[in-house]
Parts: C-alpha cells; sequence; structure tokens
C-alpha cells in the first residue's frame, strides 16, 4: 500500500490546540474520512480534546465516513460551529 | 428582480445598506434580523467576541442557505452578511434581510436562515470573559 500525506486545514478550537493552521497526515492511498480520523487521532494527540466532536469537511463541503480522499482534494477539520 | 447577496467581512456592518439591497417596490414585507454581541451569559460577563470563519466554506454554506430558502418560500430577494474579528459589546455579528410581496415569508425564511446559518456554516466564536479568559463557544460540546 502506497503512503500519502493529506493536507488538512484547522480552524478555531482544533487550530489553537494543534497551535497551526494547516497540518500533513500520514494515511494508506484510498483512505476515507473515518480513517483519516483515526490517522488524525494517533498522529495529532493535541486535538484529543476534541476527540468524537471533530467535522470533516472536503472541497467545501461536509464529508460522509466513507468518503474517499484524495491528495489532491481540500480537507479541512474543526469543531461544532458557533456563529451568529 | 434583485439578486441575492452574501459575504463574510471583517469591516463593521452596515446594515442600513444589507436592508436596501432586499427593497423593492414588489414587496409588502422587509424583515431584518442582526445578531449582536450580548454582555451577559449565563451570570457571566463578556467583553468581547472573535469570529473566525472558514471563509471559502462559509461561502458555500451561504449559499447553500439562500437556495434552501428558496426552495420553501416565495421571497423577493435575500441578503446575508457575517463579521470575522474582533466585536465588542453590542456590535452587529450577523445581519440577515428577506423581502417578500407579504410578511409570512419574509419571517419564516428570515427565522429558517438565521436557525441554519448557526447550524452549518463554518464560523466559530470564542467569549473574551471580563475575568481575562477566554473560551471557544461548541455548542455541542458544551450544555446548551
Amino acid at each position: 500500500m502506497t503512503v500519502q500525506q493529506i493536507q488538512v486545514r484547522l480552524f478555531a478550537r482544533a487550530r489553537e490546540l494543534a497551535n497551526s493552521d494547516l497540518i500533513s497526515v500520514q494515511v494508506q492511498e484510498g483512505t476515507t474520512v473515518a480513517r483519516l480520523r483515526q490517522a488524525l487521532a494517533e498522529q495529532v494527540p493535541e486535538l484529543q480534546p476534541l476527540s468524537g466532536q471533530l467535522l470533516i469537511a472536503v472541497d467545501n463541503a461536509y464529508a460522509g465516513e466513507d468518503q474517499l480522499l484524495t491528495e489532491t482534494q481540500e480537507v479541512a477539520c474543526f469543531p461544532p460551529v458557533s456563529g451568529g | 428582480m434583485k439578486t441575492d447577496s452574501i459575504s463574510i467581512t471583517d469591516q463593521p456592518i452596515d446594515y442600513a445598506a444589507i436592508t436596501e439591497q432586499v427593497r423593492s417596490n414588489e414587496c409588502g414585507a422587509v424583515v431584518l434580523f442582526m445578531g449582536t454581541v450580548r454582555e451577559m451569559t449565563a451570570g457571566k460577563q463578556t467583553v468581547a467576541l472573535d469570529y473566525e470563519a472558514y471563509p471559502e466554506m462559509a461561502d458555500q454554506m451561504l449559499q447553500q442557505l439562500v437556495d434552501e430558502a428558496r426552495d420553501q418560500w416565495d421571497v423577493h430577494a435575500i441578503s446575508i452578511e457575517h463579521r470575522v474579528g474582533h466585536l465588542t459589546l453590542g456590535e452587529i455579528s450577523v445581519a440577515i434581510a428577506v423581502s417578500s410581496a407579504h410578511r409570512k415569508e419574509a419571517f419564516e425564511a428570515g427565522r429558517f436562515l438565521i436557525d441554519r446559518l448557526k447550524e452549518i456554516v463554518p464560523i466559530w466564536k470564542k467569549e473574551n470573559w471580563a475575568d481575562g479568559t477566554t473560551e471557544w463557544v461548541h455548542p455541542e460540546i458544551e450544555a446548551k
């Protein structure tokens, strides 16, 4: 299996916990959103306080857990929203 | 025909301009909703809120909200502006204006738009409490 680097944009408390607005996560090629979550938990333990609450967006839309990820997509990770 | 308008801004919101954008002689009703920075929350005193957006996705989600509202109500025009950055007490964080021929559609669509905005648009706020501490507001984590 080929290993991929997925760049993940972080926002709000996720950005502050990781102390970065862009992180690189190592995953197997053909990974899913659910597997990205596992990789995030293992490789970015700073996000643990938000564990189970983080939302994943792919190409500016909320992503389903089974959605496949590629290196060319824009991936973002953030806590529940609180605008307004 | 008026066009809808959505924007994320780091400048103070001109609510009169947002309202004028939707006004028309075809309409008998204009509803304006504004969200403003409140001083007291559950007994705690705020001095300011910091808003952060994921701007590209927020634009897409705001457009989705406009589409969803138009699917449900016969409205004439919709204008939504959300501010980001550091807002002090009383400042306007969001303004939503809706116009329609009769008041029912404008009220209902306006209520829907602010409720959905709070659910799906990727914008976050951080409380700056009077005691000097800060705290991100994440509704699903904390008790509502």
